[in-house]
């Protein structure tokens, strides 16, 4: 047999937007996600990283997995998939869920869109096939992965919808948070949901690949009026941890890569307690998560303010200055809009509490030279950033 | 008004019978369903014909052991083990081989054969033994070990280092992990001696001689053994599993036959009962499977009830069964060629090389059957000439390397395939065809059906090394509790398997009342 497939001479795919983007590239900073090329800043990160935050940024979501869910089991199969309880969830709305395994470790998390009675779609960061069919055993369900099927766009900040609204995408006036339509731009069909990664105002817009251009480009017909910009991967590192979002594989190992006793994580670790529900009845790992709430909580991914302006890599946490070590921070960033130093930390509580103090121990470089230094941290269970207008329906118009 | 019973014991085969009356004699109040019409489950007595009478699948069977045998008086229940059989291995030319307690003997054995067997047989026996902490308790934990567990672990190493000593230790620690081919290679020179052997260490199994792991079915063979060797299954309705029932019955347990199982009933995570397929419930707190596993688990329970990739494993449980049965009602008692009348009460077995058993595996793994498979040859109205019309005669053969997925299905292959077993044997026994009066073949497929073991196999799962001990059935299960709270497996499918020697529902029924007393 003959496999007529070129695919493997290229290290990284392109996707449906990258003849947009790569003439948008001035720094050639792309890296590899899900096999996709994707870039990790277009020019300045502070220009991508200010259009979140006070215009409008796009972003190419087409290598995130999507997966397909449907059949008269696909809800019963979701339910015994996911920790939460989704039996709020309705045609039309989207909904944040986190899956583990048998141990109640995380597997991944991801959104959760329901388009009708049994029909579904999941997107996660990671890939998951191996785990929805092994999920699927018993169950009346279909699962497709439409990853390449379909492209993404998140269009974020307070501008978003103003921006969609003049690129002619009409009927997003009264689009709730988590809410699904079915629009068009121009005559584009587009499937817009009111979602995003970002803390801000945002939409994603699903299409199909062969639009993806006329799509962009209808899109940034409007950059004369508005600061409208391409995003990479760092401007959304920044966003997402002002929003206070995690992200499996980087601020913790998923369950399903972890090989060592002990380094992966349940949802109470990773601060998604709230998104449990252990009296929804059967799904993956309800046993081992019941018997984890009956104890004190071990750890827990914690947002902290790390005081000063040193910029903040890796770096441990004590009890104490000088004190025993007690964690670790996953990801930190300086925010520009907060002017802090904001982090999680994986840390080890007593007795199911954090310390009274905190204090990381920043290593930092000055003119090539190594330094170090104590910064207290103070944690803090709210998120960093999280403006009103996010919220607002219908948005504030630009 | 549903029905409340302290435990619900599904499947009255032998190892249900026991799990029940043990948990009867504790004081509970113990429901015992199955889905045939009387108990007994694989060692059934059924007919054929009307007129002539097996045991069950089962033809032989090592005595029960003694503590479960003293526990439940079954003594007093009318059984007694079968006298041991010799084993006679068929020789194609007349030369048979006899195995005996006193040691092995034929024309044309070699004299060095014969002196080293007894030998042989006595230091793998002492094997079996040592791994007795092993088999005989549940399985220890080896992460979060408790008392028990160290216990275990502690008896296995004293065994292993003391009992056997220094030197037999380095010799089994050499050939645990071997086959049973090169061990027995090393060993002798006569190839009907070999093959008889290796047949007998991977009966059952989806193994031949040359794969690895069959050293260890073949000391838990041996171990089997330890009670006293194989007897004849009484067939005629007062033997074990009669003994087994009326020791239930005397304990309190409520029996009810013609009850078939449609599931499990759990809330939350927890056991409830069981409901029948006509709809009848039972409520129950503890229910406990005698069924195959991967039964139990993903079509009682069903796999939407249970975690994801425990589901998952139970449905990689390795175990296809590989052995069918012929059962013969015959006009009279066939002569065996070189053999003497008296001799054919005694456990018959066609595998006159281990090459021969191995060729006859090849086919098997390939969704073949060979038209010369292993034979193992019984019988039972030379015992007893209640079980078949005057002047008549049963046997009873179990066929191994039987696929249970045969390529182009069984549909037109099963008479084909029972002709050729039949010629088979005519090659020992010429006048056979001639004798016979009545003919049932049971293949895999037809156990499945029949029985309720799931690809027909005997053990329920294979009695392989990655699914022995702390890993049978599977890893989550292995110590008759599963993560169903109030569900418990008490079958073949658990430590330490097959063989009608009832301890898994020994061993279940004290964790049962164990996991009781804790909570």
């Amino acid at each position: 047999m003959i496999i007529a497939k070129e695919h493997f001479r290229q290290a990284l795919e392109h996707t449906p937007f990258h003849a947009r983007l790569a003439p948008l590239s001035q720094t050639q900073e792309w890296t590899g996600w899900n096999g996709y090329q994707v870039a990790r800043t277009f020019d300045k990160l502070a220009n991508e990283y200010f259009a979140v935050r006070s215009g409008c940024a796009v972003m190419d979501l087409t290598p995130m997995e999507k997966y397909r869910i449907s059949g008269a089991g696909a809800r019963a199969f979701l339910d015994r998939l996911v920790v939460r309880d989704i039996s709020g969830l309705r045609p039309g709305r989207v909904t944040y869920v986190v899956w583990c395994n048998d141990d109640g470790k995380v597997i991944d998390d991801g959104t959760l869109f329901q388009f009708a009675d049994d029909d579904y779609r999941l997107c996660a960061q990671h890939h998951q096939l191996d785990w929805l069919l092994i999920s699927a055993r018993g169950f009346d369900v279909s699962i497709e992965v439409e990853t390449h099927e379909v492209a993404a766009l998140a269009v974020q900040g307070p501008t978003s919808w103003s921006v969609l609204a003049a690129a002619g995408i009409d009927g997003l006036e009264e689009l709730k948070p988590f809410a699904i339509a079915e629009l068009s731009c121009g005559d584009i069909p587009v499937t817009v949901s009111r979602t995003g990664y970002t803390g801000d105002l945002g939409y994603e817009l699903w299409v199909d690949p062969a639009d993806a251009l006329p799509l962009w480009d209808a899109l940034f017909s409007v950059r004369d009026r508005y600061d409208l910009h391409a995003m990479g991967l760092s401007a959304l590192e920044m966003v997402r941890i002002e929003a206070g979002f995690i992200m499996p594989g980087f601020d913790f190992n998923t369950a399903e890569a972890t090989i060592r006793n002990g380094y992966d994580r349940s949802p109470f670790e990773v601060g998604l307690g709230w998104a449990v529900s252990l009296d929804k009845g059967h799904f993956t790992g309800r046993q081992a998560l019941r018997a984890e709430k009956a104890r004190p909580a071990r750890r827990r991914l914690t947002k902290i303010v790390v005081e000063g302006n040193k910029p903040v890599g890796a770096a441990f946490i004590y009890a104490r200055r000088n004190g025993r070590q007690i964690g670790e921070i996953k990801c930190a960033t300086w925010s520009p809009i907060l002017k802090a130093n904001l982090a999680l930390a994986d840390i080890e509580l007593a007795n199911g509490r954090l310390p009274d103090e905190l204090w990381a121990r920043i290593e930092y470089q000055r003119e090539l030279k190594w330094l170090s230094a104590w910064a207290a941290c103070h944690a803090t269970t709210k998120p960093f950033y999280l403006p009103e207008h996010r919220r607002a329906t219908p948005p504030p118009r630009y | 008004m549903t029905e409340r019973y302290d435990a619900i014991v599904i499947g009255a085969g032998h190892n249900g019978l026991v799990c029940s009356t043990y948990l009867a004699r504790a004081g509970r109040n113990v429901l015992c369903v199955d889905a045939q019409d009387a108990p007994g489950g694989m060692a059934a007595p059924r007919r054929l014909a009307g007129d002539y009478c097996f045991a069950g699948l089962a033809h032989t069977a090592n005595p029960v052991c003694a503590s479960i045998r003293a526990d439940l008086e079954l003594e007093r229940f009318g059984y007694s083990p079968g006298a041991a059989l010799d084993t006679i291995a068929l020789d194609a030319h007349g030369r048979h081989l006899a195995f005996a307690a006193a040691g092995v003997s034929g024309a044309g054995l070699p004299e060095g054969d014969a002196a080293a067997y007894p030998a042989f047989r006595r230091r793998y026996r002492d094997f079996a033994r040592a791994l007795q902490p092993l088999f005989d308790n549940k399985p220890p934990r080896l992460k979060h070990m408790g008392p028990g567990d160290r216990g275990t672990l502690a008896r296995l190493g004293w065994n292993l280092r003391m009992r056997l000593g220094r030197e037999a230790m380095y010799e089994f620690l050499r050939v645990a992990a071997m086959n049973i081919y090169d061990v027995l290679e090393e060993a002798f020179d006569d190839e009907r001696l070999c093959g008889a052997l290796a047949a007998d260490a991977v009966c059952g199994s989806a193994m031949g001689p040359r794969t690895p792991g069959s050293v260890l079915t073949w000391l838990k063979r041996l171990y089997d053994e330890q009670g006293g060797a194989a007897g004849m299954l009484s067939a005629n309705g007062a033997g074990l599993v009669s003994a087994l029932a009326q020791a239930a019955h005397a304990a309190g347990v409520t029996l009810r036959c013609n009850a078939r199982v449609a599931a499990v009933l759990t809330e939350a995570g927890t056991v409830t009962g069981i409901q029948l397929d006509d709809g009848t419930t039972f409520r129950a707190d503890v229910v406990v499977s005698n069924a195959d596993p991967r039964a139990t688990f993903l079509d009682l329970v069903g796999a939407p009830r249970l975690d994801a990739m425990f589901a998952s494993r139970v449905a990689q449980i390795r175990g296809a069964g590989t052995v069918a049965k012929l059962h013969l009602g015959l006009s009279g008692l066939p002569e065996f060629a070189g053999l003497e009348a008296q001799a054919l009460g005694q456990r018959l077995l066609v595998a006159p090389s281990m090459r021969y058993v191995e060729r006859a595996f090849n086919h098997s793994k390939y969704g073949e059957y060979s038209a010369q498979p292993v034979l193992e040859i019984t019988l039972p109205s030379v015992h007893d000439a209640t079980l078949a019309p005057p002047g008549h005669h049963v046997m009873s053969v179990a066929v191994s390397y039987v696929p249970y997925a045969l390529h182009g299905g069984w549909q037109e292959q099963k008479q084909a395939l029972a002709d050729a077993v039949v010629a088979q044997l005519a090659h020992y026994a010429p006048q056979l065809e001639s004798l016979i009066v009545a003919r049932e073949f049971l293949t895999p497929a037809d156990i499945e059906e029949q029985y309720g073991a799931v690809q027909g196999h005997w053990h329920h799962g294979e009695l392989s090394l990655h699914q022995s001990f702390m890993m049978r059935p599977l890893y989550g299960a292995a110590r008759y509790d599963t993560p169903l709270a109030g569900l418990f497996l008490c079958g073949a499918g658990c430590h330490p398997g097959g063989g009608l020697n009832g301890l898994p529902g020994r061993n279940a029924a004290r964790r049962v009342l164990e996991r009781g007393a804790a909570s």
